[in-house]
């Protein structure tokens, strides 16, 4: 179903939405894990209404940066894939794709929500290196958030392969966990017609002419924000944002527990 | 080398446990699900739509586009590296011919149709598992056909003929030959044919046999799986 921006404005404007919901109400969300446990070293679906993604992690071993001899580090790449909507291509990736894939990495990243010390194996020579490859499977509405809880899901999931010397046996998997010591969540709220809402499906999505992500840790600490969309925010529209985005991110934090 | 009996302790004739479900991205005009052992593959088709450049249209009919990729995580060893490989490309181009003697696009001359095949996992098969999504989505996009398309590998492991090799058996020490065919149910013909190994010629038209057996049963889990879709959609 494809309905018109007039639409989608003039229900936000009776204060509906045109599925039914409360601006601040996300659709159901559902997270499974180890969708492909054979083959990655943790994995796992979310779906958030219609919006499903599935994430893996790869774990490899690498040189470490010369700034940061004794410290691993994590990868996150989105793929657009043409196979979950219409308005994606084949070929490199998209500006979208890429965004996605820099705000999921650095909710994760400066959250510090994995020690990346412990991820060392020979200081200035080999560290373990963190890869993880988000895929919309069908993409209706608000990727950034479906990004971000999967992404969470998959290393939660993520256990580290044997390493025999300085190989890793793919096949043999140990029951060390990554080491994930925090959960930094991303509630992206959206603008449309001069109102906030959560959670857009396609339509609203694209009728929004501003959005703004922010992650937060539990500890209520903010660890990445993204503006995105070509209008202004208000100082007073980014504080209601950050209050907004600070209970729902709670709110989805239960999905962990 | 004697194999006598299977790792994974299936009979010689007997495939992996497969689940087919039909409608699994809403977006897609069709899609489906086809798992086969711990090997997953999603189909979606898109289409038929304007096809660019110009010199790539068929005056007669639409063009059909497949679309195989190994998602990063679904190896079995390391990170696959994202994009197109020499490996996708081919794997693309052999699963269109498979299903060019089926599908019927000359309501739409000039268009194309795009079907695009991801593994999640893999555990060897994935391009008979992709047919098998593909068919599926196809079908479930409306196109003409005249038949579904079942494709499985078989070959030999060690000396002996067996159907749907899993990864296990593709690697066995005492060597292996893999032999993914794809066939059209209702007429026993093939579409598609590969062979990786060394085999006699008798061996090989054992392994087709069988096969081709393996995929009659194929047929039926695809079949059910259309029903379960749209025999729910006649009761609604």
């Amino acid at each position: 179903m494809m309905v018109s921006r007039d639409y989608i404005e003039s229900v936000i404007a009776k204060q509906m939405r045109i599925d039914g919901r409360k601006f601040d109400e996300y659709r159901k969300i559902e997270i499974e894990y180890g969708v492909s446990s054979k083959s990655a070293e943790g994995s796992a679906r979310v779906k958030i209404g219609d919006t499903e993604v599935v994430a893996g992690v790869k774990l490899e071993l690498g040189s470490p940066f010369s700034d940061k001899p004794g410290e691993g580090s994590i990868m996150v790449n989105v793929e657009l894939l043409p196979l979950s909507s219409p308005l994606f291509e084949s070929g490199p990736p998209s500006i979208d794709a890429i965004e996605l894939s820099r705000v999921t990495d650095r909710g994760i990243r400066e959250s510090k929500a994995i020690d990346f010390k412990k991820l060392c194996v020979r200081e200035g020579e080999k560290v373990w290196l963190i890869f993880i490859d988000i895929y919309p499977i069908n993409a209706g509405g608000n990727l950034f958030d479906a990004c971000g809880l999967v992404a969470l899901a998959a290393l939660r999931d993520a256990v580290f392969p044997k390493l025999d010397g300085d190989k890793i046996d793919y096949h043999v998997k140990t029951k060390t966990k990554v080491p994930l010591t925090k959960l930094p969540i991303s509630c992206t709220v959206w603008k449309v017609n001069n109102e906030l809402i959560v959670d857009p499906c396609l339509e609203e999505e694209m009728a929004s002419n501003a959005r703004l992500s922010v992650v937060y840790t539990e500890a209520g600490e903010i660890c990445a924000m993204q503006k995105g969309g070509d209008s202004p925010l208000t100082s007073e529209e980014i504080a209601q944002i950050l209050d907004l985005a600070e209970i729902k991110s709670q709110e989805l934090r239960r999905h962990f527990k | 080398m004697k194999y006598t009996k299977r790792i994974d302790g299936r009979k010689f004739d007997e495939l992996r446990a497969m689940k087919a479900e039909v409608g699994v991205v809403k977006n897609a005009v069709g899609s489906a699900r086809f798992q086969i052992g711990k090997t997953v593959a999603i189909a979606a088709v898109y289409g038929p739509k304007d096809l660019f450049p110009k010199f790539l249209q068929k005056p007669q009919s639409a063009r059909l586009r497949c679309n195989y990729n190994m998602m990063a995580f679904s190896g079995s060893g390391e990170r696959v590296r994202p994009g197109a490989n020499r490996r996708s490309k081919e794997i693309s181009m052999v699963i269109e011919k498979a299903f060019e003697p089926v599908l019927d696009l000359s309501e739409f001359p000039k268009a194309v149709v795009d079907v695009y095949i991801e593994l999640i996992q893999t555990d060897a098969g994935t391009r008979c598992a992709g047919i098998c999504a593909a068919s599926l989505a196809l079908a479930d996009a409306g196109f003409d056909m005249k038949d579904l398309v079942c494709a499985v590998s078989c070959g030999l492991v060690g000396d002996q003929v067996v159907v749907d090799l899993d990864k296990p058996e593709e690697d066995f020490e005492g060597g292996a030959v893999d032999i993914p065919i794809a066939m059209l149910p209702r007429t026993g013909e093939i579409t598609l044919l590969q062979l990786d190994g060394e085999i006699s010629k008798e061996d090989l038209k054992k392994a087709i046999e069988a096969g081709k057996e393996a995929c009659k049963k194929i047929y039926e889990v695809q079949k059910a799986a259309l029903r379960a879709k749209y025999a729910q959609e006649v009761v609604a």
